[in-house]
């Protein structure tokens, strides 16, 4: 069976959520072989959790200039790695980076890509929702191998040991690919919350949370549940949360098993970031907000009254 | 220092947005069509840079017909002149096919700097800049939520997913910019006034040296085989607040087994 080439998205020393299901997927059309590009040491770390998902093979390809610019360097190693083992397909995590990677990729192939895939078939058909979460597009690259971005959150990761290869890759990277220095990189305190776009809850507090004190509340109920913070584009704008929490059209996607809206009145621009979540429940003061034509469960209802009585409710049951 | 914005006209996003039964593009008239928001915070950084260091700001669009009118409007902002490629064979065309007419575009404008959106509202593909830089062999700053310009050198800021990173590069360079980088301007009255006797030169695919076979659906090189409109998510119970919603928002977590 052909290789499927998966480029392994980490941090940390610890192997993202979206690598796992892409493996997952993966083991469906081919053999999964995981391509992890960075710097020296790199790769040793994340060996084990990617053999335990099924990666026959990693491919390591580890070169200080991998870490020290922006993706050409990391395109131009798996071009030269998809012309070398020929895959069945390439598959590339939907965030920033992977999306950027696959770009470049795309265009030194000739080859047709596909973004924001949340599934895709044996015989190459993904599927793709568009327009803030109100269209399925099934699609496929008629041009070149199938080249898709897979959104996080698309499947249940199952593991499938595997005893693992690892194949070290030789990194030559020419000057042309070394334009975009990277000159600082300042990692932010994360805490133990897990990661907006992986987590299966997200609790989101809007404009009606009121000042960024008060967001204090979202992170209590969120951390009683094992979840993430997001924020909607109003509390962000005025300043209550930072923008990396931004869930909707210009932020996050997101599509947990459990989203919390507080506060938040459901705009089509933010149900852009989580229409696809898969139990939707809102606290609003307004009984009108467009939030509740969502919503699995809805209260309506003042959110400093409601919430608080929440967290202290599931206290109590813990 | 030469600046070209690119702006592409996408369907309002706060509109129902539809794919045509026939073809599976954009349906242009289910709803209203806008400059793709990011874009104007593009333009609004080049006016920026062109306030402190001169030079010519032009605006370079590919669509059809109708997205003229864009390009009035993003001229009122202040950009001085605009290219429009505008041929019949782009309906339907990829992001790679995208790539191949704007860096061809941008080809015969020789700029210093190009601005454009981090990604556009409706394909949301979020590919342009890099694969623009690939094909003309320039640097990419991806992202930006701040830029800098000294001279030929540029850095920016911008959000990752742990924290953020400066990255820097010399022109001639595509830089793709966030909505937290500026606040753009309204047109004014004399801007819009202007707007109606700057250049816009229109371009056929045939003029940029690319065979019409090469892009549209003919060129493609993903197609859409199918789409549907997904069900509209029903809301399910609604309950008042009366002194319990916070205990019975928990009953229904637990039932969920979320508690
Ligand atoms: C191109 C474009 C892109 C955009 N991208 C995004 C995006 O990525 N993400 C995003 O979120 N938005 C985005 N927006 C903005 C979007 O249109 C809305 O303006 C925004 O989502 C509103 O945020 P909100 O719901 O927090 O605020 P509001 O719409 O002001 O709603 C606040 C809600 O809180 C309720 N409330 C107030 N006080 C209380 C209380 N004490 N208890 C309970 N409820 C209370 C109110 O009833 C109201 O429903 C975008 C807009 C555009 C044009
Ligand atoms: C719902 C939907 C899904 C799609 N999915 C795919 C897909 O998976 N793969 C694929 O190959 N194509 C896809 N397309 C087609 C793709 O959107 C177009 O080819 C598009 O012109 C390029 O992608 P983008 O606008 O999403 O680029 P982005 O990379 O998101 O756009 C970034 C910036 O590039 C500039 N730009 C983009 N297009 C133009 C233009 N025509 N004129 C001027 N400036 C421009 C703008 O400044 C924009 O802000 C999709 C289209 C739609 C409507």
């Amino acid at each position: 069976m052909a290789e499927v080439l998966v480029v392994v998205e980490h941090s940390g020393g610890e192997v993202k959520k979206v690598t796992l299901e892409m493996l997952t997927l993966a083991r469906e059309l081919g053999t999964p072989a995981a391509v992890v590009l960075g710097g020296p040491g790199v790769a040793a770390p994340l060996t084990e959790k990617l053999g335990e998902f099924g990666a026959a093979t990693v491919y390591a390809a580890e070169s200080e200039d991998l870490d020290g610019f922006l993706v050409a360097p990391k395109a131009a190693v798996l071009a030269g790695l998809v012309r070398s083992v020929q895959p069945a397909a390439v598959l590339l995590g939907s965030t920033q980076e992977g999306k950027e990677i696959a770009g470049r990729l795309a265009v030194k192939l000739d080859n047709g890509l596909l973004t924001d895939v949340s599934g895709l078939d044996a015989d190459g058909v993904a599927t793709q929702v568009v327009f803030a979460g109100s269209t399925i597009v099934k699609s496929r690259v008629t041009r070149g191998l199938p080249l898709v971005t897979v959104r996080p959150n698309s499947l249940t990761p199952t593991p499938a040991p595997a005893s693992v290869r690892v194949s070290a890759v030789d990194v030559v990277v020419e000057q042309s690919a070394k334009l975009a220095r990277v000159l600082e990189r300042k990692v932010e305190p994360k805490g133990a919350r897990p990661e907006l776009t992986e987590a299966s809850v997200v609790v989101s507090g809007g404009r009606g949370v009121g000042s960024g004190d008060n967001f204090k509340l979202v992170e209590e109920l969120a951390d009683l549940l094992g979840g993430a913070v997001g924020a909607s584009r109003a509390a962000v704008d005025s300043g209550f949360y930072p923008h990396q929490f931004q869930v909707g059209q210009t932020g996050k996607t997101v599509s947990p098993q459990l989203y919390v809206a507080l506060g938040i009145s459901g705009a089509i621009q933010h149900r852009a970031g989580m229409q696809t979540s898969k139990t939707i429940v809102a606290v609003n003061k307004d009984a009108e907000a467009p939030i509740f034509e969502l919503a699995d469960y809805g209260v309506v209802g003042d959110l400093f009254k409601v919430v608080p009585q929440a967290t202290e409710e599931i206290r109590k049951r813990k | 220092m030469n600046i070209v914005v690119l702006v592409k006209q996408v369907p309002d996003s706060s509109a129902e947005r539809s794919l045509r039964a026939g073809d599976n593009t954009v349906d242009r008239g289910s709803a209203s069509n806008v400059i793709n928001e990011m874009d104007e915070y593009a333009i609004e950084e080049a006016l920026r840079v062109q306030a402190a260091h001169g030079g010519e700001v032009t605006i370079l669009t590919m669509g059809p017909q109708g997205a003229s009118e864009s390009i009035r409007k993003a001229l009122s902002m202040g950009p001085d002149r605009a290219v429009h490629v505008l041929d019949e064979a782009l309906h339907g065309s990829c992001a790679v096919a995208t790539s191949k007419v704007l860096a061809a575009a941008l080809g015969t404008l020789n700029p210093d700097l190009v601005l454009c959106g981090a990604e556009a509202t409706d394909g949301r593909v979020q590919v342009m800049a890099h694969m623009l830089a690939e094909r003309l062999g320039i640097a990419a700053l991806t992202g930006a939520r701040k830029l800098t310009v000294d001279g030929a050198s540029l850095t920016i800021e911008r959000q990752t997913e742990e924290g953020f990173e400066v990255v820097a590069a010399s022109t001639p360079a595509v830089v793709s910019v966030w909505d937290t980088i500026n606040e753009p301007r309204y047109p004014s009255f004399k801007g819009i006034m202007a707007a109606k006797k700057k250049p816009v030169q229109t371009l056929s695919v045939a003029d940029l040296g690319i065979a019409a076979s090469e892009v549209g659906f003919a060129g493609a090189s993903s197609v859409v085989v199918q789409h549907s409109k997904r069900p509209p998510r029903s809301g399910g119970r609604k309950v008042a607040d009366e002194g319990d919603g916070g205990v019975k928002l928990v009953e229904f977590l637990a039932s969920e087994k979320f508690v």
